[in-house]
């Protein structure tokens, strides 16, 4: 099977990591050869962030390059603006529609571009997700981000029980119930209304 | 268990510390640094068939790693690579004295700058103090690279630096486990010759240091960690560690030879493999390092006239400047950059947001606090290495009198200063300084996320210990003006950094106030501006608070989902229009 990549873009502190490893550990389980990069330190302080997961027969870069990504995972509308060149013609953008100030937009010296996602539509596939909403219905905005991997696995080939499984490996076992509720209310939200 | 259970996703420096735990090692220490960080918080799983530590810096966990190997055992010491600069000289002595036990230091480069000061190619250092450097290219090799680590260092009497870089230390891949191995102590031996290094003797164990490069020069081209991938011959690749797998993405049909020991270089496998290809590249991010060695040589290769000295490398890099391939990639969007800032509810901002009021400036160092250069506290002036700012604040005033850091403090934080600053501060004691240094205490090392260190009352290996008291240490120094304060009495610490500023002694202001993320307790407020009552002044929008955002109306509002509670941008409010609210 050729290689498939599949980013995850936010701002640092949005849990990029997390969702990460639950992907590349469904990958794994499904038998496939996986490669994960990802960002600590420094840039995670509230900065822009990307973690890439590769999957496949034999996998060799540990990252995802421009034009070649075939799913980007957005947790915030300026990040999947500017990470959009990395995917591939055909790939699809799962964006939360959240949006968060950079500090040279809270301090005046740049612009939040309007009307994000209706121009990446003319572009991609884009599919975008409320998931803060979700996540505050049951009761823990942290777990967003689960609903936004929810959302976008309703675009892959593993089944709901599946993603639980690795869930439950995934994460510290008191989030393992807030978490498997994200997901679920991700995989069925209906999409019309998203 | 089955080798399928064996087989697990490992993170770089993960799978470095599984390494050094199935190599047998004993004893590991280092200080905290990305991209390095990690393996000390993994090889502490491991705390009950070894030792591990935080030290203090660099070269006192160098020295550790050394006492251990004298005494016999393997050993590990492991930091980021300007962590070597520290570390370099019990390093370059160690070169000379060689081990008894292994000895490996794991170098952690970080080209593309994600969370450093400088590029450096720590390389570099090793070819200057002469160790070997292997350098793996995916999790698996960095765990089985790091044995073959120790038995080259125990073999050819030498320490051994194994070379990582950010993108092989922070990328997860697939690791077979294997058992630790039972490696018997060596005896103690006392053997002042090789241990004691005064001049008599180290001029005997330079010529031994130059013996051993010589066979490692020719042995090295047996190693099996140095490997021929015969293909079309059109095309040859001299690569290693990372860029080896843009490589194989970019140019998967060229004959390689891939490099695990880059220090010294197997010259007789590198002029066969030369011989046998049309055109030879040299891939090696940072510092050419093998291409100009190869080069010196009489080898026609082709390295840093079409591949940048600056930044990691990709495949597409490869595409573009080997093959003349332009990738089909659409444009990227013109959008507001996203530079790391200080959290919401940060210490730090209270600190800057006073000094900025004060118009004061600060020397800087090294940790999140960094961040108080840019606008829009914009209060750091310089920044340098770890420990700095103390001694560079004593500099200007030194070069220029006291008048002139009359509007000057250094910051540094707890963690750093236990690392070098202290030094400086005993300097600027015993040299008649009068500089007032700000402890930015947040009882943690922030930036690297979260390790303890001598101040913080608990070891890596999570014993409870006597906290190495800030301010009786400072006063035993002979700091007469200690003080500590809560970071967010903002009036109090304004004055207080005024009267301190204004006196002709050292002082030093302990700013003692945990890390937000540290040791998370649940939110029990948060504030809320009053529209009624917002003037519009954007007073609170001047500490830089991410939670803090302008409406189209001109008032303020603060997101309740990222708000601390903190209080700063309250204390900011002539109008009593922001308040508490529970949550």
């Amino acid at each position: 099977m050729e290689t498939r990549n599949i980013m995850i873009v936010g701002v640092g502190g949005q849990g990029t990591l997390l969702t990460s490893r639950i992907l590349g550990g469904i990958m794994l389980s499904a038998g496939y050869d996986v490669k994960m990069s990802e960002v600590h330190g420094m840039a995670q302080r509230g900065g822009s962030v990307v973690t890439f997961v590769r999957y496949g027969d034999n996998v060799a870069e540990p990252i995802v390059e421009e034009g070649q990504a075939d799913v980007l995972i957005a947790f915030e509308q300026l990040e999947a603006l500017r990470y959009a060149h990395f995917l591939k013609k055909d790939g699809v953008i799962i964006v939360n529609t959240q949006r968060i100030d950079p500090m040279p937009v809270v301090i005046g010296a740049a612009e939040y571009p309007e009307g994000i996602i209706d121009d990446l539509k003319k572009e991609y596939r884009v599919i975008g997700v409320d998931a803060m909403s979700e996540a505050l219905k049951l009761g823990n905005p942290k777990v967003f981000n689960v609903v936004v991997l929810g959302v976008a696995a309703r675009h892959m080939d593993f089944a709901k029980d599946e993603w639980f499984d690795v869930i439950e490996k995934t994460v510290k076992p008191k989030f393992i119930d807030i978490n498997k509720k994200a997901f679920e209310a991700g995989y069925e939200l209906k999409e019309d209304a998203a | 268990m089955n080798m399928e259970e064996k087989r697990v996703m490992m993170l770089g420096n993960e799978a470095i510390a599984r390494g050094a735990y199935e190599a047998g090692v004993k004893v590991s220490a280092a200080y905290p640094g990305t991209p390095s960080t990690e393996i000390s918080e993994n090889i502490v799983k491991y705390k009950d068939e070894l030792y591990c530590e935080w030290s203090p810096n660099e070269k006192v966990a160098m020295e550790v790693a050394i006492g251990a190997s004298f005494a016999g055992v393997r050993s590990l010491v492991s930091m980021k690579h300007v962590g070597v600069n520290v570390a370099a000289d019990p390093l370059y002595s160690m070169s000379y004295i060689g081990v008894t036990g292994g000895l490996v230091l794991v170098a952690a480069d970080d080209p593309g700058l994600y969370s450093s000061q400088n590029e450096q190619d720590s390389r570099m250092v090793a070819r200057a103090a002469q160790v070997p450097v292997i350098e793996p290219s995916d999790s698996q090799e960095a765990k089985d690279f790091i044995k073959f680590a120790y038995d080259l260092s125990e073999k050819y009497d030498t320490p051994v630096i194994l070379r990582t870089t950010t993108r092989l230390s922070h990328s997860q891949g697939l690791v077979t486990l294997e058992d630790r191995l039972n490696i018997e102590d060596k005896p103690y031996e006392r053997n002042i010759a090789k241990n004691v290094m005064m001049p008599g003797n180290a001029k005997l164990r330079h010529l031994a240091v130059e013996e051993r490069e010589k066979r490692l020069i020719e042995d090295s081209c047996d190693f099996s960690i140095n490997r021929v991938e015969m293909n079309d011959t059109s095309i040859g690749v001299i690569t290693s560690g990372i860029p080896y797998q843009y490589v194989k993405e970019a140019l998967p049909n060229a004959s390689v030879l891939k490099l695990g020991l880059v220090n010294p270089l197997p010259r007789r496998l590198i002029e066969d493999f030369a011989k046998k290809v049309d055109k030879l590249y040299i891939v090696e991010e940072l510092d050419p390092l093998i291409e100009t060695q190869v080069k010196s040589w009489g080898i026609n290769a082709v390295g840093k006239e079409i591949l940048t000295i600056q930044g990691e490398y990709s495949a597409n890099m490869l595409r573009r400047a080997v093959l003349n391939e332009e990738p089909d990639i659409k444009e990227e969007a013109k959008v507001p950059g996203r530079p790391p800032i200080l959290c919401p509810g940060c210490p730090h901002r209270s600190v800057f947001t006073v000094l900025n009021k004060l118009k004061v400036h600060a020397a800087g160092d090294i940790g999140c606090y960094t961040l108080g250069a840019v606008p829009p506290l914009g209060v750091i002036d310089t920044t340098v290495c770890m420990g700095s700012s103390i001694s560079t604040l004593h500099g200007m005033e030194k070069a220029k009198g006291r008048e002139f850091i009359k509007d000057w403090v250094a910051v540094i934080g707890d963690s750093t200063f236990m690392h070098t600053g202290v030094n400086s501060l005993m300097n600027m004691v015993y040299n008649q300084g009068t500089g007032t240094v700000l402890i930015l205490d947040n009882s943690t090392t922030g930036m690297t996320g979260h390790q303890d260190h001598a101040a913080t009352g608990k070891t890596l290996q999570g014993d409870e210990v006597p906290a190495i008291n800030i301010m009786k240490l400072c006063s035993a120094l002979g700091v007469k003006n200690v003080f500590e304060i809560n970071v967010f009495d903002v009036e109090g610490l304004e004055k207080l950094i005024k009267q301190e500023l204004a006196r002709d002694e050292v002082s030093v202001i302990i700013t003692k106030t945990p890390c937000v993320l540290l040791n998370r307790t649940p939110v029990t407020h948060v504030c809320s501006v009053d529209p009624k009552k917002c003037k519009k002044c954007g007073m609170c929008l001047k500490p830089g608070c991410p939670a803090v955002t302008k409406l189209a109306d001109g008032t303020t509002k603060i997101d309740t989902n990222m708000c601390n509670g903190c209080g700063l941008c309250k204390s900011q409010c002539k109008f009593g229009a922001i308040e508490d609210v529970a949550v």
